[in-house]
């Protein structure tokens, strides 16, 4: 039995040695993970930052027209245009600004109201026959170069362009957005796609994972009771995927599923099919495939689950009265959920961001939000709506991780337990 | 019923492999209400017998008759028997109370019953205010007395338990032997008992079974077992015992059996009624408890000069080992006032014993 040390010089002092006594060993182990520390902090922790970061950033008009953009900060943004100074600024900076910084804020004010990149590089042009003049003046001017400068709703969207950090981007990920008043709303109807697609993602994943779930559990409990050879040729069975290169694997199946392709050629050669079934670049196709991809990620935890549970426990069962049904749902299928919590989290994580495969065999509608990442940081370099895209992603990971850990304990799915 | 027999294992035979028997030839009644121990070395058979009863092994030859019906092709959930495992098998994600309860829902049994039955052998084992715990949140004991209660609730006519005390320290599992000997008393419920402690089989058993090689040696109540082993391997498996092997030159008109031990010294044994008088090799048994020295031995048929070898002492009593010559030894027990004075190592001393405590086997 311990016995606390009573006084307190005694204790400080036993304290103490205690802490000497450790301190070396301490220092050890941190020396030695100090470098995956550093890898972590560098290769994790800083991307992720860096998203963040990039999903809210807002340079380009400040680049731009830096003087415009602080002019437009004094302003209300109440109904009607600006006051005139604003337009003289505007109209100076616009002549001076860099050809590549206009471009910037040229696309970066497009998101706000399509059409303004053109508005924008249009009036650059002509900018230089306008003579400097008073600010009423300049004002009627601009009108006068293009009339859309005479309506307030382009003023409004130039405003919601300038500060520093903008929640455009975050907004628009999620189909909301802020109207010339600066209140929050949701995007017109026909723009409205972001919350589709992340719905769309999410049931994916979630279709994905259940049917990886009723397809691993007897497979993970075959190979947990399988003995000596058996067990090891499951084992190579299940993890023939993680050793094979992702295009290979979904090549091969663009093979087999296709037209012409092997499936459809013996379901013909049986007689079972009068035309070939569409098996790939459609729905079913991605399903097919990426439940093929995410099968090891669900039977691997589950295995290690059920490897752990002896056999005493179905024994037991059964002496107590309880028919092997009973006892497996009673008594197995709750030592298992552990298992099924980790496999399920893990499938469903790694599916919704899945990109490569659904790009390959899915079709246009079926794209996840993955493929939405990769366009905008891709082909249009829009770094803002990319990580946006990402935000929201790894919100709904964080989530789900968080009510899993609720349902399943952390411990238990981090497998320590 | 008649206290005849509640179970019947006739020419049960097992292989695992299809090439070696593990359990050659059984034939073992089990009495109604009895507490029978089957005791025997590690690797013996003693699981596999109690597994074929529970109906978790099936038997590969024979038959295993339970209240005079087969039930060899039964399976374990409709046989009806208590089972404690070794390692308890308690349901890690139910509560004590949901663990007792299983074996009552699973019979279909209303909750006012399952509730009322519950408390009982909560209170049986000891564990009132324990009911929600989990069996995580339990000391070993406790887990212990979980199973047992578990094994017990939906009252079985037999309870198996496979080395039940094994994990538990030596103080405990005295306490526990006691609680199961007495919670047997209570309910009448047949108990078969495997251990491979011999101390534990002859404080609780009504009969032992020791298991040599997948066969009973002997099958008896302690005091006979301890008191008329059948067999050199009983003798000395059951209790401490000097084994000293012999030659017997055959008859004496007498009923005795004339013994010359490895150092030509003779001994005499007196041979129950009935049995044939080996000759030959043969081994003397004679307890080191039953053994007298100094002075009282000078009395007795068999005498033998030795050197103490080694000394232990053991609070109640001193364990003395003598040099009898011939390369064998004798281990002498006595109570600390018998030895006529503290024993030295390399003294000489003299052991006796009578003839009706040597036991002779072929
Ligand atoms: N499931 C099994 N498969 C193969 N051999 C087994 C199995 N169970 C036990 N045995 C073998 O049968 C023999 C008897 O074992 P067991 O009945 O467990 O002995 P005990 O309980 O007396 O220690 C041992 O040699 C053991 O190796
Ligand atoms: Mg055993």
């Amino acid at each position: 039995m311990a016995v606390a040390v009573a006084h307190g010089a005694e204790a400080a002092e036993l304290r103490r040695a205690w802490h000497r006594s450790g301190q070396r060993r301490r220092l050890v182990s941190l020396l030695l993970v100090a470098p995956l520390f550093l890898y972590v902090l560098l290769t994790f922790m800083l991307p992720i930052g860096l998203v963040l970061y990039r999903a809210f950033e807002n340079p380009e008009l400040i680049e731009a027209f830096p003087e415009t953009a602080s002019t437009l900060s004094g302003w209300d943004g109440g109904e009607g245009l600006p006051p005139d100074p604003v337009f003289a600024t505007f109209a100076r900076e616009l002549a001076d600004a860099p050809k590549r910084a206009t471009a910037e804020a040229a696309r970066r004010l497009n998101y706000e109201i399509s059409g303004f990149r053109t508005l924008i590089s249009s009036s650059a042009r002509k900018i230089d026959s306008i003579e400097p003049a008073e600010p009423s003046a300049m004002r009627d001017a601009l009108i006068e170069l293009d009339a859309r400068w005479g309506e307030p709703a382009y003023w409004h969207a130039m405003k919601r362009a300038t500060p520093s950090y903008t929640p455009y981007y975050i907004l628009a990920a999620v189909d909301l957005r802020q109207d010339d008043r600066g209140d929050v709303v949701q995007a017109p109807e026909d723009q409205r796609t972001y919350v589709d697609i992340l719905l769309r993602t999410l049931r994916i994943a979630a279709v994905v994972t259940l049917v990886c779930l009723l397809l691993g559990f007897p497979l993970a409990n075959l190979m947990a009771n399988a003995s000596g050879p058996f067990a090891v040729v499951l084992m190579i069975a299940v993890m023939l995927p993680f050793w094979t290169s992702l295009l290979a694997r979904t090549s091969a199946w663009i093979v087999l599923l296709q037209k012409e392709g092997l499936v459809n050629s013996l379901l013909a050669w049986l007689g079972l099919i009068q035309a070939p079934l569409e098996l790939i670049f459609n729905t079913t196709g991605l399903y097919i495939v990426m439940v093929h991809m995410m099968l090891p990620f669900m039977v691997l935890p589950l295995y290690a689950t059920m490897k752990g549970i002896p056999p005493h426990f179905m024994k037991a069962s059964a002496s107590l009265g309880a028919h092997p049904l009973r006892g497996f749902l009673h008594v197995y299928l709750p030592m298992t959920l552990p298992g099924v919590g980790a496999g399920a989290l893990l499938t469903f994580i790694v599916t919704v961001g899945y990109y490569i495969t659904p790009s390959l065999v899915a079709s246009a509608s079926d794209q996840m939000v993955g493929y939405f990442i990769a366009f905008f940081a891709n082909t249009t370099i829009n770094w803002g709506m990319a990580s946006a895209l990402g935000m929201v992603l790894l919100a709904c990971v964080v989530v789900l991780y968080l009510i899993a850990a609720r349902m399943v304990g952390i411990r238990q799915l981090a497998g320590l337990k | 019923m008649t206290r005849g027999n509640i179970v019947e294992f006739a020419g049960v035979q097992k292989s695992y492999d299809g090439r070696h028997l593990v359990i050659h030839d059984l034939d073992l009644g089990i009495r109604h209400g009895e507490f029978l121990t089957l005791l025997g070395a590690s690797g013996s058979g003693k699981t596999t017998t109690l597994m074929m009863l529970a109906g978790f092994e099936t038997p590969t030859r024979g038959h295993i008759l339970m209240k005079g019906v087969p039930i060899e092709h039964l399976p374990p959930h409709r046989r009806g028997i208590g089972v404690v495992f070794q390692n308890y098998a308690l349901f890690p994600h139910m509560s004590v109370a949901q663990n007792l309860a299983y074996p009552l829902k699973m019979r279909g049994d209303d909750r006012a019953t399952i509730a009322r039955r519950v408390e009982k052998f909560v209170h049986m084992v000891r564990l009132e205010g324990m009911e929600h715990r989990r069996p995580s949140e339990l000391s070993g004991g406790q887990q212990q007395r979980v199973a047992l209660a578990r094994a017990l609730v939906f009252e079985p006519d037999l309870v198996l338990m496979d080395e039940p005390l094994g994990a538990l320290d030596k103080a405990l599992r005295e306490h526990m032997q006691d609680e199961i000997r007495q919670i047997h008393r209570e309910l009448g419920v047949t108990v078969v008992y495997v251990t491979h402690d011999q101390s534990e089989a002859l404080a609780m058993s009504d009969r032992i079974a020791i298991f040599q090689d997948g066969r009973i040696a002997q099958i008896a109540a302690p005091e006979e077992l301890y008191e008329r082993p059948a067999s050199a391997f009983v003798a000395g498996f059951i209790g401490e015992n000097n084994l000293l092997a012999g030659r017997s030159e055959g008859s004496a008109a007498d009923g005795r059996c004339r013994i010359t031990l490895a150092s030509g010294a003779e001994a005499r044994a007196a041979l129950p009624g009935g049995r044939t008088r080996p000759t030959g090799q043969v081994t003397l048994a004679v307890r080191p408890e039953r053994l007298a020295i100094g002075r009282p031995a000078e009395l007795l048929a068999n005498r033998l000069r030795g050197r103490i070898t080694d000394v232990a002492y053991l609070g109640d009593h001193l364990r003395a080992q003598v040099d009898i010559g011939g390369g064998q030894r004798m281990i002498v027990r006595k109570p600390v006032d018998q030895f006529p004075e503290r024993p030295t190592i390399g003294a000489e001393i003299l052991v006796g014993w009578r003839e009706e405590d040597g036991l002779v086997f072929s």
